[in-house]
């Protein structure tokens, strides 16, 4: 009678189990499935989001270049030339081509810049220093690294440089705030050079064109971005920022 | 018999299962568990107050007070070099998928290192010593209060080809406004960029030479840790977490710091110490 219950009782057991060793990797598998549905549709909802920005048939068709990564381990980057329509207007050109970046290439491995980031506000000031706002995913996402976040930012900044020639420098905000860093590598509380050419050039006062919201100094302007900033973000950091500015 | 014989099998069998099953609930809730402590963010310093050295009425700087450290007797040209094992504390660093983590790695690493560069006739001061995370400032400071130093900030990427192992030097910074002789606090590597490259491809070289695939001389990036720092300072980061097995990279960790050791020791006679700390070289 023991023994018998007992056959029963582990034989129940048993069955119980490989039940659950048949059914855990079906389970995974549809938490995977649906967690992949999730982000598609995130995804999703981010494409259609931006598209009234990212295409507009209205605007003429230009060769737009793209910074890619070249392979899925190698950190380098590679233009890829896709045929874009974009607009004349710096700013709304500046937006659809980050737009394009943030989607990504066909192949992901090769993206540079973490799927669900996306770009939340684009200015120009009139020395050439642009900001870029994105949402915190650009931080979150990341896989944190010199390497990797490196690769992001030369990503954004040579995109920049090889479509909006107005675009001389890039201060780059996350979720409109200065960070100190894109993940904890990478200093983001300075502007990042776009436009070599003109970036470097010694300042000079002529320019910097009338309506300039700093014009007490505009020769300084030209050449210390920070001091235009600071009249974006002073009431977050304003000894910061100012100690950035470089002194004649 | 045949029953009792079966039965014996039978308990092994579901013995066996069981504990399978009982170390996959523990292996998941284990890889679960990092996820809990991932909300950390470096806190953005103020570096003027954070930097015992700065001087309050230059708003931020790295002062030129020989007189404060003069009472240092030391030994003149290189000879300290400063070690920062990066992340640490609530920061892990870059992760990987089998639960290494950066911030432990490095200070592993930071054991090794520092043995190799006794053995050259350094002496080495940790910016870390356990499981704490100083700020970016707190580390620049640590350097900055030295004389004769360079600076190592040690790290393990995310990416990159396994096996391999970058140096960057700080991009190069705006000029460096010095009507005063003062260097500002959050550009002290400026004067330093051209000796930071120097020693950052001599130890590219020798990294080069152990890890095929690693570039042969050092890059530069952005890396807000150099920025603040007032001596020749580099980066030097591993590829990387992605490895399955952690003795992956723990096989690097010599070869890793014997690169920064005769690095540093083929830098020394290139570099003339200023006459005080944070001074220009
Ligand atoms: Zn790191």
């Amino acid at each position: 009678m023991t023994p018998s219950w007992r056959f029963w009782l582990i034989g129940g057991l048993v069955v119980a189990v490989l039940a659950a060793a048949i059914y855990f990797p079906i389970l995974r598998r549809r938490v995977k499935r649906a967690a992949r549905l999730q982000q598609q549709s995130e995804e999703q909802a981010r494409r259609e989001l931006t598209q009234p920005i990212a295409i507009n048939p209205g605007e003429p068709r230009v060769k737009a270049k793209l910074f890619w990564a070249a392979d899925a381990i190698d950190s380098t980057l590679v233009p890829v030339t896709a045929e874009l329509p974009l607009s004349n207007d710096p700013v709304l050109r500046s937006k659809q081509i980050l737009n394009t970046l943030l989607a990504g290439p066909v192949d992901t491995e090769l993206r540079t810049l973490p799927p669900d980031a996306l770009l939340l506000a684009f200015y120009l000031l009139p020395d050439g220093t642009a900001i870029a706002d994105f949402s915190e995913a650009l931080a979150t996402s990341i896989p944190s690294g010199i390497v990797s976040e490196q690769l992001a930012v030369n990503s954004i900044t040579r995109t920049l440089e090889a479509n909006v020639p107005q675009v001389q420098r890039l201060k780059i905000l996350i979720h409109g705030q200065e960070v100190e860093t894109l993940a904890g590598h990478l200093d983001l509380t300075g502007t990042f050079v776009v436009n070599t050419n003109v970036a470097q050039e010694p300042p000079n006062p002529a320019p910097t064109p009338a309506g300039t919201d700093k014009p007490a100094s505009p020769a300084r302007a030209a050449k210390a971005p920070a001091s235009v900033l600071a009249t974006l973000t002073a009431d977050k950091a304003p000894g910061k920022l100012g100690q950035t500015e470089s002194r004649p | 018999m045949l029953l009792r014989v079966s039965n014996i099998f039978r308990m092994k069998f579901l013995s066996l299962i069981g504990l399978l099953s009982v170390s996959v609930l523990a292996a998941v809730l284990v890889s679960a568990s990092p996820t809990l402590s991932q909300a950390q963010q470096p806190s953005p310093g103020v570096p003027a107050a954070t930097s015992p050295t700065a001087s309050p009425g230059l708003g931020g700087a790295v002062g030129t007070a020989a007189s404060a450290f003069g009472a240092q007797t030391q030994q003149s040209g290189l000879n300290i070099v400063v070690l920062d094992p990066a992340h640490g504390g609530t920061d892990p660093g870059a992760r990987g998928t089998g639960g290494i983590r950066e911030s432990e790695i490095v200070l592993d690493f930071a054991v090794q290192v520092r043995r190799a560069l006794e053995l050259q006739g350094f002496q080495v001061v940790q910016t870390r010593q356990g499981n704490e995370n100083p700020s970016f400032d707190d580390r620049s400071t640590t350097a900055n209060a030295q004389r004769g130093a360079v600076f190592v900030t040690l790290h393990i990427s995310s990416t990159g080809l396994p096996g391999t192992a970058r140096v960057y030097v700080n991009s190069d910074l705006p000029a460096v406004a010095n009507a005063s002789g003062l260097i500002p606090w959050d550009r002290a590597q400026a004067p330093f960029l051209g000796l930071s490259k120097s020693f950052g491809d001599l130890v590219q070289g020798f990294l080069a030479q152990r890890f095929k695939g690693s570039p042969d001389t050092a890059q530069s990036a952005s890396v807000r840790q150099l920025r603040t720092t007032a001596a020749p300072a580099i980066a030097v980061e591993v590829s990387s977490v992605t490895v399955e097995d952690r003795a992956d990279l723990d096989r690097m960790a010599p070869g890793v710091a014997d690169a920064i050791a005769r690095g540093a020791a083929a830098f020394r006679p290139s570099y003339v110490v200023p006459s005080a700390p944070g001074a220009l070289p």
